[in-house]
């Protein structure tokens, strides 16, 4: 048992030192260039894109995969991130929610800049089979007006949102009645089948390259444009300036055919965004660099470290933290329903719902709400029950003889606490580490929905993609993980001699 | 060396003890006896202030036992338990040494006296390094001792101390312990329910019966002029081996 405190004071201080010595929790003096990514195929191309650009520009950079408009803005303006690729439709009516005359001006105002449009749109617009199209004598919207009897298909947002169909349908005056809503991938499956006649589509989809579809002429004018562009913070220009130079070359080299071609490679063809930006950066701009998506054994290593970044810090603050608490439940038993039933409710809470409630709650503590943070909060609010529960059992289960003889050699409280009491409910307190590790190591790849990395990472974009070898990237070493674990807390237990 | 005045303690509203008033004088053996429940147990710890009474006062060398001088008492103040009451995640020398490595006494004298308990309990040197698992019970209750002794305290206070045992471990214990009780000369206080046991090692009997003295007095006392009826049939009760003939 003497081994077993020893053993669990060996782990405590190894866990200090990983958290102590690991990159990215101290912060380094220049920090590398984080290029953000929105999780569809197009915003990852163009942030790796961005990424390979800015390593020409002589910095080190890497790509964040973040998830949605909001997430990135907010990663924007606190710096986490330094520039991702968004689109001037989205920037007016989800950001800004306002039209400025001067966009570049509204942005400055956050700190944001702008750069010129990369040269294709990826708007809303209408799409049919070319065959179709050819027999009904149609080229643009407007044409639609002389066939009431076509069938139309869409998204449901798209056909509630008065920019969507509605607002089609009044501005053009057309006379369609047989509408129906469906999914955006059944719907290219029906038009291509001639189930439907006419879907809308994003004007880059990879689909329309696939099944060679028209885009039919927006004539009227009625969708807004969705320029593709760069956000990148003010300061980078200072920081960094060849690399917004490197960045800049974007503009104005992607056409939407060739965004279609390279969004199709990596959705039909199941190439990696990577290599694609790899393959377009060396064909259009002639810059040689390797992919960024690097080997299998990389991409693994580095959600693996990133994993451990979450799961470590949280774990070894719920010791901390937990013990003390277990200790207190155990002397005083009032207090100790109290702050067993208190984290009893926060194991109840879904780990989603925590995740996401530890945003607001993080931005308001540290002004930092996305990433790794409000990632490790959550899981050491997860990790806490577990060793405090058994904390508490451990040391409310030793005999009362035993207590006594403690009290009876006359040691003060602290002393016999020191040297018998937790001592003696080591073993009880270790296996509710253990558990609290196990359930830690599973539930911080939910951290990928807040962009904190790790084995999430993967796991999600296959999810996103439907991509099943990239889920098991994430799943198959965060199932390894936490075996590695159990088997170490296995040894350790094993290593103490049962002395009762 | 203790005394008691007009002590009471009662748990959960039930009467355990008392009123009760009690000395116990210094470097003579006191041994408490009575059936199960009578309160001598309760009546240790609140020597010790392990418990306080609810009325009353115990006092140890004139001063009273309170929660703040129990530290202070218990240091001077031995304490066995039955089956020794051993920490399982020490050694036997960690269980015997505990409180002096807590006080910051030097690590040689701390060994010497180790290995002069040792010798006074014949406890055998290659068992200090074993844990209390290992050990026999009549081991278990030797470094139990020694444990008590290790401060070199002024009274010893023994709880059942040999109730594990089987009956040749514990009639060679006795006689063991009553040599070292002679030798050192020590105030102590031992509870068993075992009126042989009681006479052997008692300069001074005392009798419990639901919390009260019954009757206190040499052993001889209590076998020839028993205080009342109860007496007599708890003196009569401890019978000898029934052989056929």
């Amino acid at each position: 048992m003497r081994i077993s405190t020893t053993l669990l004071w060996v782990f405590l201080a190894v866990l200090a030192a990983v958290v102590v010595t690991t990159p990215g929790c101290t912060r380094p003096v220049k920090r590398p260039v984080v290029v953000g990514a929105k999780k569809f195929t197009e915003s990852v191309i163009l942030a790796d894109m961005g990424t390979q650009l800015a390593r020409q520009g002589g910095a080190e950079a890497r790509r964040d995969d973040l998830g949605g408009t909001p997430a990135l803005w907010l990663a924007l303006t606190q710096g986490d991130i330094d520039a991702y690729p968004e689109y001037t439709g989205t920037i007016t009516r989800q950001i800004l929610k306002a039209e400025p005359p001067d966009l570049a001006a509204a942005l400055a105002a956050h700190g944001v800049r702008i750069s010129r449009p990369f040269g294709f749109r990826n708007n809303y617009a209408l799409g049919m089979r070319k065959d179709v199209a050819a027999a009904n004598g149609i080229t643009k919207v407007s044409d639609l007006r002389g066939r009431p009897e076509l069938r139309l298909g869409f998204i449901h947002e798209f056909l509630d949102r008065p920019d969507g169909w509605p607002g089609v349908k009044r501005h053009y005056d057309l006379p369609q009645t047989n509408v129906q809503g469906m999914n955006h991938t059944l719907a290219y499956r029906a038009l291509v089948e001639k189930a439907i006649d006419v879907t809308e589509v994003y004007t880059t989809d990879g689909e329309i390259a696939q099944y060679d579809l028209l885009v039919l002429d927006d004539d009227r004018h009625f969708f807004p444009a969705y320029e593709a562009v760069w956000l990148y913070r003010a300061d980078l220009v200072d920081r960094h300036p060849t690399v917004v130079d490197q960045l800049r070359r974007l503009e104005g080299r992607i056409t939407e055919t060739k965004m279609q071609r390279m969004n199709a490679a990596v959705q039909a063809g199941k190439r990696t965004e990577g290599a694609v930006a790899v393959e377009f950066l060396r064909s259009e701009l002639g810059v040689e660099v390797e992919s960024s998506d690097g080997t299998l054994a990389g991409r693994v290593l580095t959600s693996t470290r990133e994993h451990l970044l979450l799961v470590v810090p949280s774990l070894l603050a719920a010791v901390l933290v937990a013990v003390p608490l277990g200790v207190a439940a155990a002397r005083w038993p009032r207090t100790g329903r109290v702050i067993l039933a208190a984290a009893g409710v926060l194991q109840t809470l879904p780990s989603l719902a925590l995740l996401l409630f530890m945003i607001p709650v993080m931005m308001w503590l540290t002004g930092k709400g996305t990433g790794a943070p409000p990632a490790i909060a959550a899981l050491f609010l997860y990790s806490l029950l577990p060793v405090v529960r058994n904390t508490h059992t451990g040391l409310t289960g030793i005999p009362v003889s035993l207590r006594e003889s403690v009290a009876a050699l006359g040691l003060p409280p602290l002393a016999a606490l020191w040297r018998v009491e937790l001592p003696l409910a080591a073993v009880t307190i270790l296996a509710g580490v253990r558990t609290a590790a196990v359930i830690n190591v599973g539930t911080a790849t939910l951290g990928g929905f807040i962009g904190a990395g790790g084995y999430g990472r993967p796991i999600l974009r296959g999810i996103d993609k439907f991509d099943v070898p990239l889920m098991l990237e994430g799943a198959i070493p965060a199932a390894l993980l936490a075996l590695t674990i159990e088997g170490l807390f296995g040894l350790i237990e094993r290593a103490c001699p049962r002395n009762r | 060396m203790f005394a008691l005045r007009a002590v009471s303690k009662s748990y959960a509203g039930q009467s355990v003890l008392g009123p009760l008033s009690l000395d116990l004088p210094a470097a003579r053996t006191t041994v408490l006896i009575g059936p199960s429940g009578c309160g001598k147990s309760t009546l240790l710890r609140l020597l010790l202030g392990l418990v306080g009474p609810d009325a009353g006062v115990v006092t140890f060398d004139g001063q009273p036992v309170t929660p703040a001088t129990a530290q202070a008492v218990r240091l001077r103040v031995g304490y066995v338990v039955q089956d020794g009451g051993l920490f399982p995640h020490l050694t036997a020398r960690g269980n015997v040494t505990l409180m002096a490595r807590h006080l910051g006494r030097a690590r040689d004298p701390i060994n010497a006296r180790v290995n002069e308990l040792a010798e006074l309990t014949r406890f055998p040197a290659d068992g200090l390094d074993r844990h209390p698992h290992q050990l026999s019970g009549g081991q278990r209750q030797r470094v139990g001792l020694m444990r008590a002794l290790m401060l070199d305290p002024d009274a010893l206070l023994l709880d059942e101390p040999l109730g594990a045992l089987d009956p040749l471990v514990r009639t060679e214990l006795q006689s063991e312990l009553r040599d070292i009780f002679r030798r050192l000369n020590k105030t102590v206080v031992l509870v068993t329910h075992d009126l042989g046991e009681a006479t052997f090692f008692a300069d001074w009997v005392v009798l419990l019966r639901d919390g009260r003295v019954i009757q206190e007095g040499s052993p001889r006392d209590l076998w020839h002029r028993p205080a009342d009826p109860f007496v007599t049939r708890f003196v009569q009760a401890q019978r000898g081996p029934e052989v056929p003939t």
